[in-house]
């Protein structure tokens, strides 16, 4: 994998992302970029690619061919599931991964994370006695440790109720506010016409549209009440 | 790594039920084995050759003959007998696994024994020959203890017929007869004669007169009777064990069966204990989803694989140790060879760990990887200890091709080397253990680029 030097425009850029698994491609050429603190949205049906899209970027796979503009130790990562371990406590995930990550005052990054998580008073009981909806919190705490410019997200809404759901989006919210660049995969269309400011649509490992949810509308002509509705219509317009 | 190292450790700490059960479930295992292995078959196979010419079994002793081939059926009453006409069919029997052992009965056995019988001071006592292949020590432990065993009871019997024979000579020497010894015919007065003799010679003579025929006689009688108690050392030792045993080997070096048990109880712990975690702490981190926050960076794939490695043998290490100096205040190892122990145990342990994280690379979870561990482990170490006789000869060199696949035969061998100076080579099997660690980190490594 070949990592752009970063300039000043965007927060990350990918270019020309090939994967290959042995004849099968999963992803071809894919282009795009996000801004400092936008919120994109990576939508497609199963099997698009979406999760193999942001594993590259987040350097867990190496592409066959393309680039990415940042390094893996610069983007922050929360993968589908809660990577973290049920034997430890909220605050001794944190700190393992501050270490790892070798951020300078692990500590002090733990008492960060744990005040903007709000999980201050659950510092101390271990992740497996926890709900889901915390687990994840800490899940995306342990990827924001390093004050990533960039966080990317796999489908990080999926096993939450709807009230964790709301919080989830609250706290992605006033991250992006804060200027970080958020990237996210989701099947839940409704979520992404909601929250992200661009959408990309991959079928089939290729991109078939980016830009706000309102255009996508309006390239099928749909109703501007029924997102989902006008995303599947773009879909099988294009074959899919 | 070292984070990683101690987050494993605290993992560890707060699963107690697991690490019990990882300790206490090998350690029980080996210990069984262990005593298995200490017990042989009821019938081991022996080839027999007896090399007595026929009709020349019998034995003289005192006025009675016996026939010294119903010895040899006692015998065949503990072995399963394979009879051979010749000392070089008996060896082709053993080396090819078809017996355990063999045992010559040399055709001279009969005038040997007769002459000790007969107290003819020959210095070569009668000799059996057992041969062993001790490249098993199971199986000479088996051979060695059943014709041990059998011998005693022949040499009970025999000692029986001597102990009737010199009962013979005391009545002669105190009541007086004849008897023959080193070809001569001896007329013996006895004891209670000539007391009586003298007494009434005493009674006769005047006081300070010799009477030269009677003192001539007494002098004979005195004589004689110095002889054989002279001899009684001689009639003693053929009493307490008139048949020798030679032992020959054929091949290998000798290791004492219970050390042999020893190391095959600590291969087995060491085994268990170390797959088993290596893989397990492996495919935790595939289980807890952490493996691609890792690997992102953070952490090797090699780097990873190493601590969990490290991880896996110092804990093996550390109760192994424990359980070897445990045994050792039981059964008697030579401390002197500590050093050896923990060369042996450590190689061991880092092979172990190697075919674990490989393991754990393979499995997507836990359960699927200790259950493939243990899958994989069992067969393996009851394959290394399929005796040589156990199969035909073909199919033991497939076993001993597939055993050096893994590390079990040679950690076996290590530890054995360890425990015993005449044990297996222990730079050999350090040796193929360090091959054995580093092709099974490059399995582990491929593994994980292609299933994680």
């Amino acid at each position: 994998m070949t990592v752009e030097t970063v300039s000043d425009a965007p927060a990350l850029r990918a270019g020309g992302v090939t994967k290959r698994f042995g004849r099968r491609e999963a992803l071809r050429g894919v282009s795009f970029e996000a801004a400092a603190g936008e919120v994109v949205a990576v939508i497609g049906p199963n099997g698009a690619g979406k999760t193999t899209l942001l594993s590259i970027l987040a350097g867990i796979r190496t592409p066959t061919e393309g680039t990415v503009s940042r390094p893996p130790r610069e983007i922050g990562w929360v993968p589908q599931q809660p990577a973290v371990y049920g034997k430890l406590s909220v605050a001794e995930n944190l700190r393992l991964f501050a270490r790892l990550e070798r951020v300078a005052d692990p500590d002090a990054a733990v008492a960060r994370m744990l005040a903007q998580t709000g999980l201050a008073d659950r510092a101390d009981d271990e992740l497996g006695v926890l709900s889901g909806g915390n687990r994840q919190r800490v899940n995306i705490a342990v990827g924001l440790l390093a004050d990533p410019p960039v966080l990317l997200l796999d489908e990080p809404s999926s096993s939450l109720d709807p009230r964790q759901r709301e919080r989830l989006w609250e706290f992605i919210g006033a991250l992006a506010a804060g200027g970080t660049s958020i990237v996210f995969s989701t099947h839940n269309v409704g979520e992404a016409e909601r929250y992200a400011d661009r959408v990309l649509v991959l079928a089939d490992g290729e991109v078939l549209f980016t830009g706000t949810p309102r255009a996508l509308e309006e390239v099928v002509g749909g109703d501007h009440r029924d997102f989902e509705a006008a995303f599947v219509r773009f879909l099988h317009e294009r074959g899919h | 790594m070292r984070w990683l190292f101690l987050k494993d450790l605290q993992i560890l700490r707060r699963s107690p039920f697991l690490v019990v059960l990882l300790v206490a479930y090998p350690v029980i295992i080996a210990v069984l084995i262990g005593l298995a292995l200490s017990r042989g078959p009821d019938k081991p196979k022996v080839a027999f050759v007896n090399e007595v010419p026929p009709g020349d079994s019998s034995l003289q002793i005192g006025s009675q003959k016996i026939d010294a081939s119903r010895y040899a059926s006692e015998l065949f009453k503990a072995v399963d007998p394979i009879r051979v006409a010749t000392r070089a069919e008996a060896i082709a029997k053993v080396r090819s696994g078809e017996a355990l052992g063999a045992l010559v009965v040399p055709a001279d056995i009969t005038r040997k024994l007769q002459d000790a019988i007969n107290l003819s001071g020959a210095q070569d006592p009668p000799t059996l020959e057992v041969i062993y292949n001790i490249e098993d020590p199971i199986k000479a432990q088996i051979v060695e203890s059943t014709i041990k065993a059998r011998l005693a009871d022949a040499n009970t019997a025999l000692s029986r017929q001597l102990t009737r024979l010199a009962g013979r000579y005391l009545d002669i020497l105190l009541r007086g007869g004849s008897f023959s010894l080193l070809g001569q015919r001896f007329d013996v007065l006895g004891l209670q004669r000539s007391k009586a003799t003298l007494d009434v010679i005493a009674r006769r003579l005047p006081p300070g007169s010799p009477d030269a025929r009677a003192i001539l006689s007494v002098s004979q009688f005195a004589g004689l009777a110095i002889d054989n108690l002279d001899l009684s050392d001689q009639v003693l030792a053929s009493v307490n064990q008139p048949l020798r045993v030679r032992r020959t080997v054929l091949q290998g070096r000798r290791t004492p069966l219970d050390r042999f048990a020893v190391a095959v109880s600590v291969t087995i712990s060491l085994m268990f204990v170390t797959v088993l975690l290596a893989a397990g702490m492996l495919a935790l981190e595939r289980e807890e989803h952490a493996f691609s926050r890792l690997v992102r960076g953070l952490v090797g794939r090699l780097a990873l694989l190493g601590e969990k490695l490290v991880l896996s043998a110092v804990c093996a290490f550390a109760v192994t140790l424990v359980m070897l100096c445990g045994i050792g205040l039981f059964v008697n190892l030579d401390w002197g060879r500590f050093g050896f122990w923990v060369a042996a145990l450590a190689a061991g342990a880092v092979a172990f760990g190697a075919m674990g994280v490989a393991m754990g690379a393979l499995a997507r979870e836990v359960r699927a990887a200790s259950l493939l561990a243990i899958l994989v482990a069992l067969p393996i170490a009851f394959l290394a200890l399929v005796p040589a006789g156990a199969v035909t000869s073909s199919l033991y060199d497939v076993i001993r091709f597939v055993s050096a696949l893994f590390p079990f035969r040679a950690a076996l061998d290590a530890i054995g080397g360890a425990l015993n100076a005449g044990g297996p080579g222990l730079g050999a099997a350090l040796a193929h253990l360090a091959v054995l660690t580093a092709a099974y980190l490059a399995l582990a490594r491929a593994a994980l680029r292609r299933f994680a």
